[in-house]
């Protein structure tokens, strides 16, 4: 053996350095370009370097699938930011695709002589990759709302969903000990697809930043699996980075929404909504216009914004920044409060503001939030609804009971611009807006930051 | 069980407690930026489908691998220029927002 035969795992060794580089580099907004570089880097570095491998015997079919995946790539990294939970849904799909196409192509190989070991590998990378992208798949057109976003519920459905995973798992291990029976093989493909789509169809809206996380997580574990049938030590640290950043982030939504993994795969979170809806009785609230919004708003000294998907649905959050402005320029201090599962991935409110140029210092995380809201004039809550239902801190009969909140209602006076009285996603009553300090202001989002950007600059600029 | 398997399984382990560390100190700011930078890494996976589509073999496997490229790639190249755009737009109070 010579040192060149080696030489490519040297460049692997490098592009891994450099990602976990990337991810260090990650960790905060002024050095994540650096870490983008890095990434980039250690891929081309991969990507180059395999070019050379004395396996490949014609590159024809190589180059046009990498041209057509640029295509394909381009494009989805072009959408706009709104779009980004459902881009980041096919981006699974598609890494889940690979995997398993790569696994089941390793079995076609390796035919008729694969080992235990090698068929339990196989199989379980299989599994997951298949059940992962048509997993993601469904995600996908639930965000893109091709798909219903309420969860799609019938009895018995979890025994129907167990049981065809169950049988992927029989099948899988009929392979094991015969792995000549391809017909199995393709069995065991089709019914792990099939149980993608039974495992994501009846998760509703409000669950899709654990779903998103979860998907993550099992796309990064098949890439590691991969990395064990083919003994290619890249995808093994690639696919176990992945699958650990897509665990932690699952268990930080988990917990933003006081739920279990079990729970949201298997409890599906719409069906509690019919108990609470009918024990609010008639309530009274109180409305304010925009121009009586602005009067009290003008005389704040702090105003704490609270976004939800609602501001970014009602493309809100260009006014918004407009009305971060006028009120900064008057010398209030204004920040934003930013609920973990805020918006539709782990993330995804922040990113919706930096694009409408909110400086990132001004937003901050729910603890941080929480302990300011005591000494905050105005809280003004623009399309967020369950995140903030007090309800959740102490009703033990509210489904959200124990979720984190975030405490507006402590704040001095609470704004909250609402189109109506409608439920949020869970489908409870929020009874942060029949208190004695809050105010609602009806309408579109849009236009109701609209107005108040107008009261709070024209006219009477001094 | 063989000792490439084994061998395997210590990168594993040791790759996913780096992930962790790492990760862990990630800004919940970036959590989307995250999602999309390690998809694009995790887009490795192209140098194994790059071997399928191009080596000896059947049709059927170097059909399978070609897909696999065009799937993975297209993660890796859309994966990389959406977190870059993602993070180019944070910025802090006072600064970039005179830009036009």
């Amino acid at each position: 053996m010579t040192t060149a035969q080696y030489l490519p795992d040297f460049a692997y060794i490098v592009a891994i350095a450099l990602f976990i580089l990337s991810l260090r580099w990650l960790s905060s907004p002024a050095t994540a370009r650096r870490g983008v570089l890095a990434g980039e880097i250690g891929a081309a570095i991969a990507v180059i370097t395999t070019f050379f491998n004395p396996e490949l015997v014609q590159f024809k079919w190589i180059v046009i699938a990498l041209a057509g995946g640029a295509a394909i790539g381009i494009p989805l990294g072009m959408v706009p930011m709104t779009a980004v939970p459902q881009r980041t849904a096919m981006s699974h799909a598609f890494g889940a695709l690979a995997a398993a196409l790569i696994g089941i192509a390793e079995y076609y190989m390796r035919l008729p002589n694969i080992s235990k070991f090698e068929m339990t590998e196989i199989a379980l990378e299989v599994i997951i990759g298949s059940l992962s992208f048509t997993g993601s798949l469904v995600a996908a057109g639930k965000l893109q709302e091709i798909l219903p976003q309420r969860p799609i519920v019938y009895r018995g459905q979890n025994y129907v969903s167990l049981s065809v995973l169950g049988l992927a798992v029989v099948l899988a291990l009929v392979l094991i000990f015969q792995p000549v029976h391809a017909f199995y093989f393709l069995l065991m493909v089709i019914v792990s697809l099939v149980f993608g789509v039974l495992l994501v169809t009846p998760i509703g809206g409000a669950d899709m930043p654990t779903v998103i996380s979860l998907l993550n997580s099992y796309v990064g574990f098949t890439a590691a699996l991969l990395g064990f049938v083919l003994n290619a030590k890249v995808l093994v640290v690639a696919g176990a980075l992945d699958g650990a950043s897509g665990f932690i982030l699952s268990v930080i939504m988990c917990r933003a929404m006081n739920r279990s993994f079990t729970n949201v795969m298997f409890g599906a979170f719409g069906q509690l909504q019919v108990s609470t809806t009918a024990v609010v009785e008639e309530r009274t609230v109180r409305s304010a216009t925009p121009e009586e919004a602005a009067a009290i708003l003008e005389a704040a000294n702090s105003v704490m914004i609270v976004p939800g998907y609602g501001m970014a649905v009602a493309q809100a959050q260009h006014k918004v920044r407009e009305f971060y402005d006028a009120l900064t320029k008057r010398g209030i201090d204004v920040k934003f409060a930013i609920h973990p599962v805020a918006g539709r991935m782990p993330g995804h409110m922040n990113v919706l503001l930096a694009e409408a140029d909110v400086p990132y210092d001004r937003l901050i995380e729910m603890e941080d939030a929480n302990s300011e809201f005591p000494q905050v004039d105005v809280a003004l809550v623009i399309g967020a609804n369950d995140v903030t239902n007090p309800a959740a801190r102490h009703d033990k009969n509210s489904p959200i009971f124990g979720m984190p909140i975030l405490e507006v209602d402590k704040a001095r006076t609470v704004m909250v611009i609402k189109r109506g009285m409608s439920p949020g996603f869970a489908g409870i009553e929020n009874e942060l807006y029949y208190l004695d300090k809050t105010l609602m202001i009806f309408g579109d989002a849009k236009s109701v930051v609209g107005s108040l950007v107008r009261e709070l600059t024209g006219g009477h600029e001094h | 069980m063989t000792s490439e398997m084994i061998s395997n399984l210590y990168v594993f382990v040791l790759a996913g407690f780096v992930g962790f560390e790492v990760i862990r100190r990630v800004s919940p700011l970036l959590h989307t930026p995250l999602m999309a930078l390690t998809n694009a890494l995790d887009a490795i996976v192209v140098v194994a489908a790059m071997i399928i589509a191009g080596r000896q073999g059947t049709a059927l496997s170097a059909t399978l691998g070609a897909i696999a490229v065009a799937a993975a790639f297209s993660n890796m190249v859309g994966g990389f220029l959406i977190t870059d755009r993602m993070v180019r737009m944070f910025k802090l109070s006072g600064r970039g927002r005179q830009q036009p």
